[in-house]
């Protein structure tokens, strides 16, 4: 990222989110809020602290215990003309709703012959790491993904997490918009000159030559690290953080490849029939000759995800790791 | 026992109720002949309660209901003819052929299917009248399920939310005895369906949903109720399917005299006799009315079977909206 003039703003992630949802809120009358413990709460992550005061309870909505209804109720507010912003606490509890969302949500448009769009906006914090054991923990983003009529987008970066819903909000389709828990404290700056962000394409972080690390959320940063480590081995690894999981951008990640000659995909979901194995097979499809090594992957143990911590860091992609992996690929020789 | 209706309301609720079940019964004989396909659930018996409720609702009101939707869509005005064509998955139906009969929807006429996964709608019911309180609108929701749904979360979830954010939802329960084979009384520890909504504090009643005038009286004055006060209210219509739960059931679960015994007093019989008895209606009014329901759906099967299908390279379209924001 830029070198940046005094005009950025410091802030965390969770500080972007924030600004990002009060700046719709303040622009849109008909955006409003439903979620647990949202309001008085101020937000499990506390994301939407002090809104609840600002904007009042027609517009922040406490909900019930009831991911289903709420979800439902934000489908049916969205086809009345409202666009709503439902948050589902974390991704661990979306399954509650995941009728609502698939059945209803992912696929009215589609099912009425293009008579109904569902424009939802469902934000959900997801990811592991903190010790919360094999219920809290999932990264579900990639079977998300599977579903046509969904947009599903990953912020990692600060301008990213301000300016996703905003972006959300131009497009008719139901949007989930996932929040990996571990970036909520993070610290960084919001480019002044930020522009507008989309939804459509994923971004290329950091420039290489050698190999190209694909990626999302929370396992961008390690990407990041680990690429810093691999430059002081002489190896230029090129960092993609993909922001957008469906409709998938697979153009910016084939260029990467057709570049470097080496893919290297790193994602804390699950490693069997997942994200990785769409990524893995787009680039066979469409850059089987450009590659100089067998495309591989870093993935999520395929374990519930156990409470110790040292069985929690051999469960999910580290650094190390994605280092030691792409150092061989690139001593690879086809 | 429910009022007299004049002859002219008398005849206009027979004739809608005819309509349904001619419609019906000619769907029943296009399934057989392969002309339909997939799942058909069908509504013979339960026509008094989509004619009944219907009556007092309006144009602007939203309606959602479940996969044995034919009879609602009829009652709310949905073309006979679009109906049919998308039950023949014809580019002319209501969904371009996409849907079928546990997907109609009608933008139109505020009519939001047509959903095939039990209790699946009445979140979005609540959804719906969340989303006329939001907007000063004045509308309600009449979402429509079946006694099979209350055993969903979904059931508890909605009606307790609706009546908490205090939501123009009018919730109208059909009770027609057995979710697909299961029998009520094999499915909830408290078969008093009404006694449930005490517990959310919602306004709810049991009615005949045999008796037309009856469900017409009743949700008439429950849909006042919540279109004034803008909350929820409950209707259970005691109603009975004489068809099978769907196309595929070899109904082992009843006996054929329950089956008869219901049929006797059936909504349209049951509105036939009182009407005769009451010198509001002759034998030939009858025909004449059955026979304009049937010359209706004969015209709907002639418009079906003309139908286009949709061009297969629009398939991936509509998966997302074709306009922006």
């Amino acid at each position: 990222m830029s070198a940046l003039p005094s005009t950025a703003q410091a802030m965390t992630y969770r500080e972007a989110l924030r600004q990002g949802i009060r700046s719709v809120l303040l622009t849109r009358p008909d955006v409003f809020l439903i979620g647990e413990d949202i309001g008085k709460y101020g937000g499990c992550f506390a994301v939407t602290k002090g809104l609840l005061e600002e904007f009042g309870e027609q517009r922040i909505r406490d909900a019930p215990l009831s991911e289903s209804a709420f979800v439902g109720a934000g489908i049916g507010a969205a086809l009345a003309g409202m666009r709503p912003v439902v948050e589902i606490m974390t991704v661990n509890f979306s399954l509650l709703a995941l009728d609502q969302i698939l059945n209803t949500a992912a696929t009215l448009s589609h099912m009425s012959g293009g008579q109904f769009a569902v424009p939802l906006i469902i934000r959900m914090a997801t990811g592991a790491g903190r010790q919360v054991a094999a219920q809290h923990s999932h990264s579900l983003e990639g079977w998300y993904s599977h579903i046509p009529g969904l947009r599903i987008v990953t912020p990692a970066t600060i301008d990213d997490a301000a300016g996703m819903l905003r972006a959300a909000l131009e497009f008719l389709d139901p949007v989930i918009i996932f929040e990996h828990m571990n970036l909520y404290n993070m610290q960084g700056e919001l480019t002044a000159d930020a522009g507008r962000v989309d939804i459509e394409h994923a971004a290329v972080r950091r420039a290489g030559r050698d190999i190209s690390l694909i990626s999302y959320g929370a396992s961008l940063f390690k990407c990041l690290s680990a690429a810093e480590q691999l430059a002081a081995r002489g190896i230029e690894a090129e960092v993609i953080d993909l922001r957008v999981l469906r409709p998938l951008d697979e153009q910016t990640f084939l260029d990467s490849v057709r570049k470097t000659h080496r893919a290297l995909v790193v994602d804390e979901g699950w490693r069997s029939v997942g994200l990785s194995a769409e990524i893995g097979m787009r680039i066979m499809e469409s850059a089987f000759y450009d590659l100089d090594a067998p495309v591989e992957r870093i993935c999520g143990v395929e374990v519930p995800m156990p409470y110790a911590r040292h069985m929690e860091e051999a469960a999910l992609p580290q650094v190390p790791q994605i280092v030691a992996a792409a150092a061989a690929m690139v001593k690879h020789v086809g | 026992m429910s009022t007299l209706p004049t002859r002219e309301h008398g005849l206009h609720l027979l004739s809608e109720m005819l309509r349904v079940r001619c419609f019906e019964d000619r769907c029943a004989e296009l399934y057989s002949a392969g002309k339909i396909r997939g799942f058909l659930h069908l509504y013979n018996g339960e026509e008094g309660v989509a004619v009944g409720v219907m009556q007092s609702l309006r144009p602007e009101d939203a309606i959602a209901g479940t996969y044995r939707e034919h009879g609602h869509a009829i009652a709310r005005g949905v073309p006979m003819r679009t109906l049919m064509a998308e039950l023949y998955g014809k580019l002319e139906g209501c969904c371009r052929g996409r849907g079928g009969s546990m997907h109609i929807f009608d933008r139109s006429r505020r009519f939001f299917g047509g959903n095939a996964i039990v209790g699946g709608c009445l979140p979005l019911s609540v959804g719906l009248a969340l989303g006329e309180q939001l907007t000063g609108r004045n509308a309600i929701v009449a979402c429509f399920f079946g006694e099979g749904a209350v055993a969903e979360g979904e059931f508890h979830e909605s009606v307790n939310l609706a009546a908490l954010w205090r939501l123009p939802v009018f919730f109208v329960c059909e009770n027609n005895y057995y979710a697909m084979g299961t029998a009520l009384s094999r499915s909830e520890a408290e078969t008093n369906l009404v006694a449930k909504l005490s517990s959310y504090r919602v306004r709810a009643e049991s009615v005949d949903g045999m008796d037309v005038l009856a469900v017409e009286d009743r949700a008439r004055e429950l849909i006042q109720y919540v279109r004034g006060e803008r909350v929820p209210a409950f209707l259970e219509a005691r109603t009975y399917r004489f068809r099978a739960h769907s196309m595929y059931d070899p109904q082992l679960y009843r006996s054929k005299t329950e089956v008869k015994e219901w049929e006797g007093k059936g909504p349209i019989i049951g509105l036939t006799q009182r009407l005769k008895a009451a010198g509001l209606m002759s034998e030939e009014d009858f025909i004449e009315l059955q026979r304009a329901a049937n010359a209706e759906v004969d015209d709907a099967v002639a418009f079906a079977e003309q139908g286009a299908l949709e061009p297969l390279q629009e398939l991936t379209r509509f998966v997302y909206a074709e306009q922006t924001a």
